[in-house]
């Protein structure tokens, strides 16, 4: 056993974990932060996106003790107080998911693709081509996220200088 | 799909991680762990003690005459370094997706020595070196004597790659990358990596390079551009040798004649693009 000191999601957690436990199975069965889903296990699906120290990664494909020390952030972090990001929100309005499942993956790859300017419709699309949908199309994604760029466009004029 | 048991260091420098790798002959070294977790939780691989080189302080990138990339540099910061070679920014897009490469690293890839990987092939084109440490201390690896085949290197047991080195464009140089993938981050059908120098209106230097089981040149194709403009009617020529210089197989995804036709394609496109950047 390891002991791991972890903030996730602005909280700061001490565990005891096995080094072979996934941060996936960390943030679900210790934390009980079930939005953090488990879809392939092998990081092609990208359910299971979090933030780790900033950077979106698959949670699937580091474990838990490499977290020790570091930030975590997962789609429970999203919305703040009840209200929805403008990501969120922008899901929401266009229908952006069916069955969910995706969708909180998707939501924090695209939320760090956004931290980072604007992207252009080729950027949003390669993100996505690495988060496996089932239900939609991609379509309304596409359109969700390109909608949330532009509630956000003052943040990049900023950001653009 | 859960990883066996196994023990975990996170080594603080290289000497920690040399020591610990020489303790035991089962352990592995993780760096940004994007296919060995994977293989881990799949349990094709049980290692008995994991050597976690994330804060080893390998994640530098320097120049003093080469681009040297630390291994741990991440492949989406390397993507971002203005820095670094122009063949291998225009390749680490094709390398997984958006978020794997904020975690995978350039020294990985080239340790993992996937044949179908971007980065070991423009390492062999450009012909940089891997730079390697263990129990016999520092050498330096051309990628000719690096990698072997499929997941096979001549790392030594004990050894880790520390740093690969990359040059600085030429004079006059161009290069170009190009690959087919059914969607954007699969395995790609095929890839090439071309690099060349206009000099005086003819090409020189011209290297030639396809993923196969390990990054192989084209040496006979590249050798009839040499000394010679390259125009839509050379390119094409060497596309069309270039097709018949490599051995694809049948695949599921397609035929070995399809493959065929295709590495001739992006070999006469990638002529062309690294011809026109050399202007």
């Amino acid at each position: 056993m390891n002991e791991i000191r972890v903030t996730v999601n602005g909280r700061e957690v001490v565990e005891d974990v096995e080094p072979r436990l996934l941060l996936t199975d960390f943030l679900r069965h210790r934390l009980g932060l079930t939005g953090t889903h488990v879809g392939c296990e092998h990081g092609v699906c990208g359910a299971c996106t979090v933030r780790l120290d900033g950077v979106s990664v698959r949670a699937c494909c580091v474990l838990a003790v490499q977290a020790d020390g570091s930030a975590v952030e997962t789609v429970e972090s999203l919305a703040e107080d009840g209200l929805l990001s403008p990501l969120q929100d922008a899901f929401k309005r266009h229908h952006a998911l069916q069955c969910g499942f995706c969708t909180p993956g998707i939501l924090m790859a695209a939320d760090d693709l956004l931290s980072r300017g604007r992207p252009s419709r080729e950027e949003i699309v390669e993100m996505l081509s690495g988060q496996l949908c089932r239900c939609t199309g991609y379509a309304p994604i596409v359109a969700a996220i390109e909608d949330a760029c532009n509630t956000l466009s003052q943040g990049f004029e900023a950001i653009d200088g | 799909m859960k990883p066996a048991p196994f023990e975990y260091i996170a080594a603080r420098s290289v000497e920690e991680a040399l020591a610990a790798l020489a303790r035991d002959e089962d352990a592995k070294p993780i760096a940004g762990g994007q296919s060995l977790v994977p293989a881990l939780n799949m349990r094709l691989v049980r290692p008995t003690l994991l050597v976690d080189l994330n804060h080893a302080g390998l994640d530098a990138v320097e120049v003093n005459g080469v681009v040297r990339v630390g291994a741990m540099a991440r492949q989406a910061a390397v993507e971002r370094d203005a820095r670094t070679h122009p063949l291998l920014r225009e390749a680490l897009p094709y390398v997984g997706h958006f978020v794997t490469r904020n975690r995978g690293t350039v020294g990985g890839s080239v340790a993992h020595a996937d044949g179908s990987a971007e980065i070991p092939l423009c390492l062999a084109a450009l012909g940089g070196t891997i730079v390697a440490e263990g129990p016999n201390g520092r050498r330096e690896i051309s990628p000719e004597d690096f990698f072997v085949t499929h997941y096979l290197t001549t790392l030594a047991p004990g050894e880790i790659v520390v740093e690969t080195t990359w040059p600085l464009p030429a004079a006059g140089e161009g290069a170009a990358f190009e690959e087919l993938a059914l969607r954007a981050g699969d395995y790609a059908l095929a890839m090439v990596a071309v690099v060349l120098r206009r000099s005086n209106g003819v090409a020189r230097d011209v290297r030639v390079y396809v993923a196969g089981d390990r990054p192989t040149a084209l040496a006979d194709v590249a050798a009839t551009l040499d000394g010679v403009g390259v125009s839509a009617a050379t390119a094409r020529e060497a596309g069309e040798l270039a097709s018949e210089a490599v051995g694809p197989t049948d695949s599921i995804h397609a035929s070995a004649s399809y493959l065929r036709h295709l590495t001739g394609t992006l070999v006469e496109r990638a002529l062309l693009r690294a011809w026109e950047r050399t202007a």
